[in-house]
């Protein structure tokens, strides 16, 4: 058996590019009103929670500033990100990757075994033989399938007001369509956070191999 | 080093590819094709009849903010404003039965419609405010539109970069209940920088949709031949969608 499944593969890399193209083209579009607000309204610099930095035409797509066509690339992206997501889901569900490598046993959750898996990672030590992932593995991957990118799409749904006309539950979830607004930006610097970290982990656990194997599928 | 450095690659090639491709005929055509696809989302995931949420009178914002135009220049709108606007005429044409002009003091008097909803500009920021006005339904049954129509499109006096403001729906929206064509914003005459004397309110779409110092609105079968032939002044200008429901 591979180590990693094709479909894992081919979702991996998709993701990659659309997540890129999706935070690149969303920083544009934050460029156009750099403030976040809490609630369902909010324009006005006293009602901001947080006022942003503009981001520069090295972090943007496209390069220059222009709300429409970055709009167009978000909008466009957010396809093959939402159908990959839930293709992946689906084919994890079916191959056994979720039962198998994400499931969290509940002895895994004691407070010893976590401080054992922490001082285990800092002192780099990433071996584990009985599974394919440790606890903070399973815990960073199934938040981000689970959890982060799926509110992703959420949020961003909630934001258009001919999606909030006939799902406006959607935009009570988060407490107005400004609200989703903020944690549509926070969740997305998060899954920036864990690009940087994971990224980091394969750096220190044999870039080569493990690049490697996210393309070829890796040995049994 | 080599992940990073792929990574940084992939993400230049991207930034430079993109705006390249959005440049290129099959780019734009295919990022086109993407505002046709969300308009098919919304109509599997909802209806585009429903209504948008009505808020109360606590949740009104205190100011409302005026974006775009937040004026028209010129001495014959001033005189407008200084008389409030006795002599503001607005033509309803094209492909109708009986065209029709009509005066601020006829449209008050026609059956109204309140509601307090949710403004969202395409920037991100949005703002509640509550909008007094004719349906515009109840324009169309007076001037009985022919069976050809398609769209309705909104003049506008105001000019942006020396081109004038334009706006355009489908008759799902034009017939909507909560589209109405508003005359007073929370209780007072509509503000100058909010589009006064008159502005289109489709609720469910974004800001630039919602036409202001409105001149007249005219029935077509066709967006092409209007101006630009996308449809709105934003649509022409920049690219921005014409359906503006996401």
């Amino acid at each position: 058996m591979k180590r990693h499944a094709l479909t894992t593969r081919l979702w991996h890399w998709l993701n990659l590019v659309c997540l890129a193209a999706l935070f690149m083209s969303g920083l544009n579009i934050s460029n156009a009103h750099p403030r976040l607000y809490w609630g369902h309204w909010g324009f006005a610099p006293e009602q901001a929670w947080l006022f942003l930095p503009r981001f520069p035409g090295w972090m943007t797509v496209p390069g220059h500033y222009s709300l429409a066509e970055a709009r167009l690339w978000h909008l466009a992206f957010a396809w093959p990100f939402a159908f990959g997501l839930l293709l992946f889901m689906l084919a994890a569900l079916v191959n056994g990757h979720f039962r198998r490598d994400l499931v969290t046993r509940l002895a895994e959750w004691r407070w010893s075994a976590i401080r054992a898996d922490v001082a285990k990672h800092l002192r780099l030590d990433f071996a584990h033989e009985e599974t394919k992932f440790n606890f903070l593995q399973k815990l960073a991957y199934g938040l981000v399938i689970f959890i982060a990118l799926p509110l992703m799409i959420a949020t961003g749904l909630a934001m258009g007001p001919g999606m909030d006309a006939n799902w406006p539950w959607l935009v009570d979830l988060f407490g107005g369509r400004q609200s989703a607004r903020s944690f549509h930006f926070l969740i997305a610097w998060s899954l920036f956070g864990f690009l940087l970290l994971h990224i980091a982990l394969v750096l220190l656990s044999g870039p080569v191999r493990q690049l490697r194997d996210m393309i070829t599928g890796g040995g049994a | 080093m080599k992940r990073r450095s792929l990574l940084a690659g992939l993400a230049a090639m991207l930034a430079g590819g993109c705006s390249k491709l959005a440049q290129s005929g099959t780019g734009t055509s295919l990022l086109g094709a993407v505002e046709g696809w969300n308009r098919s989302l919304h109509e599997v995931l909802g209806r585009r009849t429903a209504l948008a949420r009505e808020f109360s009178p606590a949740d009104i914002s205190p100011f409302f903010r005026g974006n775009g135009s937040t004026e028209v220049a010129g001495k014959a709108y001033r005189v407008h404003v200084a008389s409030q606007f006795v002599g503001w005429r607005l033509a309803v044409t094209g492909l109708v039965e009986y065209p029709l002009t009509l005066s601020l003091a006829q449209l008050k008097d026609l059956p109204q419609r309140t509601q307090i909803t949710r403004h969202d500009c395409v920037e991100g920021w949005s703002a509640i405010g509550q909008w007094t006005g004719p349906q515009l339904s109840t324009l169309l049954d007076l001037v009985r539109l022919k069976p050809e129509a398609r769209y309705l499109v909104f003049h506008c006096a105001d000019t942006l970069d020396g081109a004038p403001y334009y706006e355009s729906i489908d008759l799902i929206d034009a017939l909507h209940p909560q589209t109405i064509i508003a005359h007073a914003l929370n209780g007072q005459p509509l503000p100058v920088r909010n589009g006064a004397p008159l502005r289109l309110r489709v609720e469910r779409q974004l800001g630039y949709k919602q036409a202001k110092y409105l001149t007249g609105i005219e029935a077509v079968a066709s967006l092409d031949l209007i101006r630009g032939g996308k449809g709105g002044y934003w649509e022409d200008r920049s690219g921005y969608q014409w359906y503006a429901g996401t």
